[in-house]
């Protein structure tokens, strides 16, 4: 790959002295501030709440009152952090004529949206993985849990998952910042599609799951069951869905189904955690969801900017 | 002598933009060591053809070559030995001056030694030693577009492609740039392409040169062969100084009685501003 390795090195630069950087470094900062203030305020209050198997990973799902849980955090914020790596890679390079210059190099065009893709990534990841560590630190040092193997396996995929995840949002700003010339053009488009994929598409899978299959005031079991699958199929286009379920399911053994099913499901299965490879299996189709949204987000990207024209005007 | 190689040909080479072409089978050879001048209006499609040259657009039919590799198929080979400076260049403005060429050498794989030795010949050519450890974004149109022209030079290119190298910089700069293309072009044996507006600067230093309109070439030659197609006046015209101090009639008369001569003009010198800046500037520095 001609000129990757060198747009890579150059943007991990830019990333890491950047605003951008910085800003984020701060919203770390304060989500693992929060998080263990919460754990020890609620673990001080009650300590019930944490018995049983798997307590390292309950410190990640764990949720108090107003709080959200780290999941949460990270399903929330995760799509705003990669926005704002992606939002402006190309249109930037477009408005400040640095892109003829660059593509007038013998590098492939591709090299160019694959380094700051790759370049974003590493960021977040090296973030992230702070984050991670610093909680578990923290939790290893306040409550001397210790993780076991199998604990650490699903922390390791967790990771995975919001890396995935992250760069779905950070590959459609950058298709974004290909599609619009305007980098404030872009970034409210991406904000948009964020906040629809947040919040509206409950609403939406809510209203479609009621016309389809009404549920009256005396609906039957079967017809719920339906209105459920319908409402799960509608927010499984949301990304944000398929994270939360994905990585539900990794951090709390116990989960083997979603939905209403789940309920009915469960009366006929043993309780009891499940092995690390069957948790994986359960959100297989899930992750499959997610890696197939970033590659639809690459190839829509690439085919537009091949075709576009280099003007530094 | 090494036998001159052909440096680009085009053959039918048109860009269709909604049904208008603005590059109508444009026909054109460069030959090695020659400095092309190429000039037309605003919106003559000039950049259009440029793009094609460097296969960052494709072409709608025809042809393009640079030393015989096709710029549409093998475009990476084109960039490798081929430079470029747009018209409205533009930098990492975060970056300096040093790290900017630094940039441009590594995506061309120049080893690094090399090209740390490259960049500061570059730097002291271009007039920017002084600031080379000054982000670009601090600095000026006229210093932008010299570190552009440095863009141009570091990577050791074969063929330059110039677009308006000189728009922003003052006119002892202009001077200097000129000066800077000529001496590549004869040390480096780097062939140019230079697209201009400025007449004045084409016709000093251009040995060919191409005039573009709408899409078409209208002219192509020496400034000679151009003038000899075009001009169709019989007289010659000679334009002779002296100082006041002479008996300017007594000239006159003894200029009118010599074979030849059709009219004797007298006319106090025409004060261009170009001359009083440049015996400004050249006295007061």
């Amino acid at each position: 790959m001609s000129g990757l390795g060198v747009v890579y090195w150059k943007e991990l630069a830019d990333y890491l002295g950047s605003r951008k950087f910085i800003i984020l470094f701060l919203i770390v900062a304060l989500t693992a501030g929060t998080i263990i203030y919460v754990i020890n305020q609620s673990v001080s209050s009650d300590v019930s709440q944490f018995s049983g198997d798997f307590l390292f990973l309950k410190l990640f799902t764990f949720s108090a009152g107003t709080i959200p849980s780290f999941i949460f955090f990270v399903s929330f914020f995760g799509p705003l952090i990669g926005i704002i790596f992606g939002f402006d890679a190309i249109n930037s390079e477009r408005s400040g004529g640095t892109m003829s210059m660059v593509l007038s190099q013998p590098i492939y065009r591709d090299a160019l949206i694959n380094g700051k893709f790759l370049a974003g990534i590493t960021t977040i990841a090296v973030m992230l993985i702070s984050i991670i560590v610093i909680i578990s630190g923290l939790e290893m040092a306040v409550f001397g849990i210790i993780p076991t193997m199998q604990e650490l396996a699903r922390i390791g995929i967790f990771f995975l998952v919001s890396i995935v995840y992250i760069g779905f949002w950070m590959g459609l700003g950058i298709l974004f910042s290909i599609l619009f010339r305007q980098t404030a053009t872009s970034a409210l488009i991406s904000i948009m599609v964020w906040i629809f994929f947040s919040f509206f598409i409950l609403m939406v899978a809510n209203v479609i799951a009621d016309q389809v299959a009404p549920l009256g005031n005396n609906a039957t079991l079967e017809l719920m069951g339906r209105n459920e699958n319908i409402r799960n199929m509608i927010l499984r286009v949301s990304p944000l869905i398929l994270f939360q379920e994905c990585t539900t399911a990794i951090l709390n053994p116990s989960i083997r189904f979603f939905g209403i099913s789940t309920a009915l499901k469960s009366m006929e299965v043993i309780p009891g955690p499940l092995s690390i490879g069957q948790s994986v299996l359960v959100v297989w189709p899930q992750f499959v969801i997610l890696i197939a949204l970033i590659l639809v987000c690459f190839a829509v990207s690439y085919v537009v900017f091949m075709r576009q024209e280099i003007r530094s005007t | 002598m090494k036998p001159t190689q052909t440096v680009l040909e085009t053959r039918d080479l048109t860009k269709i933009y909604n049904g208008t072409p603005v590059v109508d089978k444009l026909n054109l050879t460069i030959e090695e060591g020659e400095i092309f001048g190429f000039l037309g209006p605003n919106g003559a499609g000039k950049t259009t053809a440029i793009l094609m040259i460097l296969g960052l657009t494709e072409p709608s039919s025809g042809e393009v070559s640079v030393f015989g590799y096709n710029s549409t198929r093998e475009p990476l080979r084109v960039k490798r030995i081929t430079s470029y400076l747009p018209e409205n260049v533009g930098f990492y403005e975060d970056l300096t001056a040093w790290e900017n060429l630094f940039y441009i050498t590594r995506l061309n794989n120049i080893p690094e030694k090399e090209a740390k030795v490259g960049i500061e010949e570059i730097l002291s050519l271009v007039g920017l030693s002084k600031v080379k450890n000054l982000e670009v974004g601090k600095f000026s149109k006229g210093m932008k577009q010299r570190l552009g022209l440095g863009t141009v030079f570091v990577k050791k290119p074969k063929f330059a492609i110039l677009d308006e190298p000189t728009t922003g910089i003052d006119p002892q700069g202009v001077e200097e740039i000129l000066n800077l293309i000529i001496k590549a072009n004869r040390e480096e044996n780097i062939t140019i392409f230079l697209c201009s507006h400025l007449l004045y600067q084409v016709q000093k230093i251009c040995s060919k040169i191409g005039i573009f309109s709408k899409g078409k070439m209208v002219a192509l030659g020496s400034l000679d062969e151009i003038s000899k197609k075009i001009l169709t006046e019989k007289s010659n015209r000679l334009e002779i100084s002296f100082d006041n101090t002479q008996d300017t009639a007594r000239l006159v008369e003894s200029i009118k009685k010599l074979d030849g001569v059709l009219r004797v003009e007298k006319r106090a010198e025409d004060i261009s501003l170009e001359k009083i800046y440049t015996k400004y500037f050249q006295e007061g520095s």
